[in-house]
Parts: C-alpha cells; structure tokens; sequence
C-alpha cells in the first residue's frame, strides 16, 4: 500500500515507463521521464540542505510544475503552487506568512517573483536545476526517514483579515482521497484526463494523483481554451479525453452557448464537477447529450482534501430542483450541527461538519484561524476527536442525500473560486480616497458588487484593486454612495445595502 | 447605444483597445472577458450570438467583432 504520493510513482514509472503522463501546449511528459526530472529536482533540494520545508513553485500551468511537486515529495519538502497572474502584492503575503525554502520558477515569472520575495537566494530556475544529476541514493535515504502524515502541500485559500490562508495536507489524505476517487469512479490506466483546474485549486489533485497512481494522461488544456467553448470541446475530441473534473461554469457556458451538438465528444464518458453550484438545466442538457456517460457532483472545501461528500446522478432532475451534494466519501463522516452542536434532524438545516483522515492539519503559521474551525468533536466530550467546521449551510432531503444551502458567512463562491468578500472590502479600504468599503454578493447575478464611500471614481477604483487582488476578485458593479448604512451595532448595515442594490 | 470600443473599455479600463492588432494574442481578453463581452453585447445590442462563432479570429480586433455584429444586422460604426 502506497506510504507516499512519490510510491505512486515508483510503481507506476515501472509499469508504463514509457506512456505518457503529463500532456501541455509544448510537452510529453512519460512516467520514466517524470521520475527522472522529479528526483533531478529532489537531489538538488537535497544538496542545499532542505528538508521538511516550503518550496514554492511558479511554473504556471506546466508539466514543469507536477515535476517541481514531485520534486519536493521526493526531497521530503512540501510545496505550494503559486498562481502567476496574481498581483505582486498577494504573492507577497504568501510568500511572507510561508517563508519558502526555495522558489521554482522559470524565466518568464523570475522578475515578478524576485521583486516579491526579498531572499533572492531562494529563487531557483527550473531549467538549471532539473540539469542536476539524480543522485538515487540521497534520495532513498531521505525517503525512508518519512512517515504518510508528512505534509504535501499548503494551499493558499482567501482570507477575510486581507491574509491569504495556507491549508496544510498530509500524503495519507490524498492517498485516502485518491483510492476512494479510482473505486468510485472506476479509473484506470485508460483513463484521459482533462485538466482545468488551476494548480493552486485543489481540484487538480485529483488529475495529478489519480493519473500518477492509475497510469492514466492527464492533457494540461491550455488556458486559451476556455475563452473559446468551441475550442475545448474540439480538444476534448481531438486528444480523446474521457474524463474530467470542472468547474460547474465551464460546463454551463458551453450549454449555454447551444455548444453540444456542434462537436462529436461521445469519447467523454466521465463528468465531475465541484467548486460552485451546477445549475440543473445546464446540467440535464448535457446529460441529455451524453446519455450513457456518469455525471457526479462533487463538495469539499480545500480544508477536507478536495471532496467529502459526492452524488452520482442517477435520477431524473427537475430544472427546478438543486443537485445534491449527496452523500460521504468513503472513510468520510459527515455531521450536520444545529446552533445548539447538536445533530440536525429530518429537513433542519444546519453546519455540514467533517471528521476523517482527509482533515488538514490547521492554515500554516495561524493557530488562531486555525483553533477556530478545527475544533473538538461537541458530540464527543470523552477524548481528543478534530472535526472541521465548513461554515456551509446544508440540509437533507426526503432521500437522506445532502443539499447545499449557503455560507454560513459572507464568503461566497465566484467563478469557482473561494472568496472572502471581507478581503476584497479590506483592499478597497486600504486605498487613501476610499472612506468606507462594503462588498456584496448577488448571487441571482454571479456578480460582486463594492459599495464605497470616498472621491474617488468607478473606473480608478476598479483598477487600483485590479493590483491588489486577483481579477476574479476584482467587483463588476461599483456603488458609490454619499452615506453608508450602519445598523443599530454601527456596522455596515448589508442587509440594508442589499435591499437598495439587489432588488432595484 | 453603446459603441463596442466602449464595451471594451470598461470590460479592461487599463488597456488600449485602438492600438493592438490582436486583442488574443497580446493578453488583452482572457476567458471571463470573452464571455462577459458576448452577453454585454448580446444585452446592448438584443442580439444572441452563437456559441459556435464564439472563435479567437471574430474577437482579435475592433474590426472583427464590428464585422461579427453586422451578421446580426448591427451597425457599429466610429
């Protein structure tokens, strides 16, 4: 039984040494080659002397960036994906609260990371370090001195303080994770995967893991792709992908859009989606296209190792009706918490709660953040049991499958991405002209709006944050008003904001 | 009625859409812009374009997105 994420590869770089395993715009990358540049990385980490420590990597959607991962697997590292296209200022934080080792980039992002990250030092080239020759041996040695609870990655999620939150999970949890995703949804070394998720999202962990333990390919697909609907769909077609695991947005644009019928992509035979709600429409549209293929909702927060719950759909869906988040994972146990902590029963809502391997050890260097949601079971007072609590809002239906209801806070879901509008509000506050910042959500439009105080234009504010946050955080709508609401505390009054914004 | 320049502008205030050549290749409309400048003009103008013209050649400059409307009989003219 697999230990570490690194045995996967060991066993399967033996098998299919010379098939394909990383696809992207301008490379193949076979197992034996993964491994090979993978330990070149490892060896050179190695040599410096880093050992359980942070390795940044900015390599872009990349198969140099899975060979810098397994790099840091292998030197007994973890690693932390850093999305290029962020602004300097967010690169920053993370790179501030991480502290790396090391930071693997090419000469493409070196700038933008150099002017980010003082030790300049830290900042490796990929091209000159994967030169480095293997040295098997330091490798195995350091290999046997780990243990399956050793920390993989920390994902950085949004967090409401403007402080970005690093989500630490161990080998065992994707290795949990990755066994429950093969028998469910039956992959194997026929497998073709086509990745869209972004690196530094955890739902490429499931297109990484799975591909390095089944043998299957995973196809990078170019970001330009999702521009252009159309055009994923003929690279689903021309490289014969089978199975995916989107954002609901990506499928829906395309039903959208009256996309289905224009290419032939009954290759595709396996249809997962997480990240946001999928609208079921869009969804019975696509079901009708491919009627023989499996379509599975998946739901999890980065903090539980990608999914813990799933709902194969195998019923008919009314438009009307929501898709279920459905049940838990295996070796998952889902608890459903009252206001009181205590069991919800029949259709009450409540807090969807986690006990599992798949638990993240707590955020990087955050005890606070991190004792506030992974917290002591309150069903069992007898000895020390960690839940984590989602702050999603869910209930049962009839069947006993779990619907998704809503945050619990003012974090919200945007393009698939998480977001704490509280970071958003913090960025546009920290600008001089700007006295007072409220940020909302209208989730009937998917569109975030910023309510301001302060003489500054729409159009200058708009691109002052554009700096300061990534762009899917960077509000459509801008609001700017003479007054702020407050309520009775002399906070921000939302609900009165959202009675003038949303409705009218 | 809006002109497309306009559009344009606001979807990315920070760039200058009357310089490029081809709006793809210099970076100018990624995959969120693509499809918020399709349904503003589609709102704007009462139009529904469809998803297979949705293609990097109808989208690369001024021109080409003023010929793509003119299919659905939009004039949009400087």
């Amino acid at each position: 039984m697999a230990r570490l994420v690194t045995d996967y590869l060991e066993a399967t770089a033996k098998k299919y040494p010379n098939k394909p395993a990383f696809v992207d715009e301008h490379s193949v990358l076979t197992f034996c080659e993964l491994r090979d540049s993978a330990k070149r990385i490892a060896t050179s980490l190695i040599k410096a002397g880093l050992f359980k420590k942070p390795i940044a990597v900015a390599l872009g959607q990349s198969v140099q960036a899975v060979v810098a991962f397994l790099g840091a697997a292998y030197a007994g590292c973890f690693y932390t994906p850093l999305d290029t296209d962020m602004p300097e200022s967010r690169i920053r934080k993370i790179l501030e609260t991480l502290e790396p080792g090391a930071v693997i980039t090419n000469t493409a992002y070196s700038e933008k990371m150099a002017s980010a990250f003082n030790e300049q030092k830290h900042i490796w080239i990929y091209d000159d370090i994967v030169q480095q020759k293997p040295d098997e041996k330091v490798v195995d040695n350091i290999q046997k001195r780990l243990i399956d609870t050793d920390v993989l990655y920390v994902l950085f999620t949004s967090g409401s303080t403007g402080t970005p939150k690093g989500v630490i999970i161990g080998h065992r949890s994707v290795i949990d994770y990755i066994d429950w995703v093969e028998e469910t949804f039956h992959l194997d070394s026929g497998s073709v995967l086509g990745n869209q998720a972004p690196f530094y999202f955890d739902n490429s962990v499931l297109d990484i893991y799975s591909t390095l333990k089944n043998g299957a390919t995973t196809y990078i697909i170019p970001r330009k792709c999702f521009a252009f609907p159309i055009r994923l769909l003929e690279y689903v077609r021309d490289k014969k992908i089978n199975t995916v695991f989107w954002v609901p947005s990506v499928l829906t644009q395309i039903a959208n859009y009256d996309l289905l019928d224009e290419c032939e992509i009954d290759c595709l035979h396996t249809v997962l989606f997480a990240g946001e709600v999928m609208p079921t429409r869009q969804l019975n549209m696509w079901r009708k296209r491919l009627s023989n293929a499996l379509f599975a909702n998946l739901y999890g927060p980065t903090e539980i190792t990608v999914d813990c719950t799933y709902y194969v759909v195998n019923r008919a869906l009314i438009d009307a009706e929501p898709v279920p988040i459905g049940i838990p994972c295996r070796n998952s146990d889902i608890l459903v918490l009252n206001e009181k902590d205590e069991l919800v029963h029949s259709d009450e809502k409540g807090e969807l709660c986690v006990r599992g391997t798949s638990l993240a050890y707590g955020y990087y260097k955050n005890p606070e953040k991190t004792a506030e949601v992974f917290v002591q079971n309150p069903l069992n007072p007898y000895y020390p049991e960690k839940i984590y609590r989602t702050g999603d809002i869910v209930h049962y239906n009839e069947r006993g499958e779990l619907i998704y209801d809503g945050r619990k806070d003012f974090q919200i879901k945007h393009l698939g991405h998480r977001i704490e509008l509280g970071e958003i509000e913090t960025a546009a506050a920290s600008l001089p002209p700007v006295k007072m910042a409220c940020c909302l959500f209208d989730a009937a439009k998917d569109q975030i709006i910023l309510c301001y105080v302060g003489d500054i234009a729409a159009k200058e504010l708009r691109e002052k944050l554009m700096s300061l946050v990534p762009e899917y955080m960077v509000p459509k709508r801008y609001e700017q008003l003479d007054l702020m609401p407050l309520n009775l505390n002399g906070k921000m009054d939302r609900v009165k904001l959202k009675e003038m914004l949303v409705k009218s | 009625m809006k002109k497309i320049i306009d559009i344009l502008q606001e979807l990315r205030p920070e760039f200058d859409f009357t310089t490029s050549e081809d709006y793809i290749e210099d970076g100018m409309l990624d995959s969120f812009d693509v499809v918020s400048l399709v349904s503003m003009m589609d709102k704007e103008y009462g139009i529904s374009i469809k998803g297979r013209e949705i293609v990097p050649e109808n989208f690369s400059s001024l021109a080409k997105i003023q010929a793509l409307v003119k299919k659905y009989g939009v004039t949009d003219e400087v």
